[in-house]
């Protein structure tokens, strides 16, 4: 039977998209699909790194993080450091942006002031922030006694130290948000604004309450996620400023992971650790999916 | 009225946000005695400039370490857009037998990040002796699948009847791609390029796990080696090292506020 000619050209087609694609496939068996098979298969195991023989503990691996107190440790210190960092800097970004929005003259300078810690190493300016928050000479300190304040421990103290990155984190993230909020502002109809007016809207926040935030519904929900998402990925200002201390007070996910993997070079409790994580991130787009198919779509 | 209860926010908004910087260059021109002084004076007495951004340039090879981090990041976003480019076109625009599990996969990348397989990663680089090579800080970051997923957003909203002119010109589905379809993305193109820059930039995940070597640090790298190298509480210096480290994208960024702004902002919300 002779293929029909439509079938010869779709064979043509696939043929050429593979040869498009092909490469880009390969590379995502290599470095993307392998690994993470490897990963699931390693988490499953007792494996080291050195040691020649592995045992199959199977789900062994994950009841034991149940009960293991550092990774418990870990989630819990990170849960913290996200429901502060999230909320803060999605509300800020917001307040910034509608701030600058409403700014005629100085809309750019604004805009690119806050954006600036966005484009600046984070390593480097978590150094920043420790000589700041350096408890006896750092500026910080020295503006709350000068003000009449005791002075803050906040990186030397358990107490204080996953709120001290927080604030590190905010002010890093800070100019992310706003910008995705003033792009979310920008796309929003003005005739929305006078159509409100004429229905009687008259104060700022009542605009607020019936135009804005229902049309922003999406943005904020697309941010919320990245300042989420992000938030869990903690690592850069915890392994520059704290190690994970003082007394493990600031051992964030991802911190005890490469710890584990690449300290301890106990590879199957940082693969089941690392199979967590995936689960965690799977679980937080499911949420705003979720979240998203529920929501009134405006434009 | 309320224009200046606006202005008087921002502007203290502006202040608190600058507030690091300020004392970052400050710091860095200050002697050790007036940094232990405990005074908020911004202007040193004495100027401590020279002996602590010397130190900053001799303790860990600063100018190799820059010069890393732009070859790394340079590599990478081009065999990003390289690889990303092509697939992406086919995803958007043909219809060929696998598409869906291309695009599965695509999906599951975006969910899977570097940290969580870093580790059969690290053990494939050992493997391979690729572990303190350059090399090895690139070759991971050669697929982005996000760069596939952005591009098939924006590919896809190209017009056929482009495409289909090209195609009765005799344009091979290669010469497609990279003489019209990467023209037509090149907004798309160059958001990725800064999202990939300033992503891989800071970057200090990877490089901890692959890198020892104080000449193959990448910036963010280099600087943990400086902080390690620099016992004590010698601000100064590490001051004047977080200047250096921190300009290159900062300068870029003053060059390209508009560039940066919306390439972040459209890589932020396709994300």
């Amino acid at each position: 039977m002779t293929p029909s000619p439509r079938d010869a050209a779709a064979a043509i087609e696939t043929r050429a998209a593979w040869r498009l694609a092909g490469p880009t496939a390969l590379l995502m068996l290599l470095l993307l699909v392998l690994p993470t098979l490897a990963v699931l298969a390693l988490s499953f195991t007792d494996a080291e790194l050195g040691a020649p023989d592995i045992t199959f503990l199977g789900l062994d691996a994950y009841t034991d993080l149940l009960s293991d107190r550092t990774f418990k440790g870990a989630l819990r210190n990170t849960a913290l450091y996200v429901a502060l960092v999230a909320p803060a800097s999605v509300l800020l970004g917001l307040g910034l942006a509608m701030l600058i929005e409403a700014e005629v003259g100085g809309r750019a300078f604004f805009r690119s002031v806050y954006f600036l810690p966005v484009v600046s190493l984070i390593v480097a300016m978590a150094s920043v922030w420790q000589y700041l928050m350096h408890p006896s000479f750092g500026p910080i300190n020295l503006l709350l006694r000068m003000l009449g304040f005791a002075g803050v421990n906040w990186l030397g103290s358990s107490d204080n130290v996953l709120a001290a990155l927080a604030l590190i984190g905010i002010w890093q993230a800070l100019g992310f948000n706003m910008v995705l909020f003033l792009a979310g502002l920008t796309a929003i109809d003005r005739t929305l604004y006078a159509a409100a007016e004429m229905d009687g809207v008259r104060s700022a926040w009542d605009r607020f309450r019936t135009v804005t935030w229902p049309m922003l519904g999406p943005t904020t929900l697309f941010v919320t996620t990245i300042s989420v998402i992000n938030a869990v990925k903690v690592f850069e200002t915890v392994a520059t400023l704290t190690q994970g201390g003082p007394a493990k007070a600031s051992e964030t996910l991802l911190w005890v992971i490469y710890q584990e993997g690449f300290v301890y070079l106990h590879i199957g409790t940082a693969s089941a650790m690392a199979v967590v994580f995936i689960a965690l991130l799977l679980f937080l787009l499911v949420i705003q999916t979720r979240v998203l198919d529920k929501q009134v779509h405006y434009g | 009225m309320s224009r200046i209860l606006r202005l008087l926010v921002l502007g203290g908004g502006t202040i608190l946000v600058l507030f690091p910087f300020v004392f970052m260059i400050s710091t860095s021109l200050k002697p050790q005695s007036e940094v232990f002084s405990a005074s908020l004076t911004l202007i040193p007495a004495h100027w401590g400039a020279l002996e602590n951004y010397t130190k900053a340039i001799t303790r860990i090879p600063m100018g190799r370490i820059l010069i890393n981090g732009v070859i790394v990041c340079a590599t990478i976003v081009v065999f990003q857009i390289v690889f990303a480019l092509p697939a992406a076109y086919a995803l958007a625009k043909l219809r060929f037998r696998g598409r869906e599990v291309l695009f599965a996969l695509v999906l599951l990348g975006l969910l899977v990040p570097i940290h969580a397989i870093s580790i059969p990663l690290y053990a494939a680089a050992r493997v391979l002796g690729l572990l303190n090579t350059l090399a090895v800080l690139i070759v991971p970051f050669t697929l982005s699948v996000f760069a596939i997923f952005l591009f098939r957003q924006f590919i896809k909203a190209i017009p056929d009847n482009l495409i289909l002119a090209a195609r009765s010109d005799g344009l091979s589905e290669a010469a497609i791609v990279w003489r019209i379809i990467l023209p037509n993305a090149w907004p798309a193109a160059s958001a990725f390029a800064i999202f990939s820059v300033v992503a891989h930039w800071n970057d200090l995940y990877w490089p901890l796990i692959a890198i020892s070597k104080t000449h193959l640090a990448t910036p963010p790298l280099g600087l943990l080696f400086f902080r390690a190298a620099e016992a004590g509480d010698d601000y100064g210096a590490l001051m004047a090292a977080t200047v250096i480290i921190t300009a290159p994208l900062v300068l870029f960024f003053l060059f390209a506020q508009r560039l940066f702004i919306e390439g972040m902002t459209m890589t932020g919300l396709k994300g």
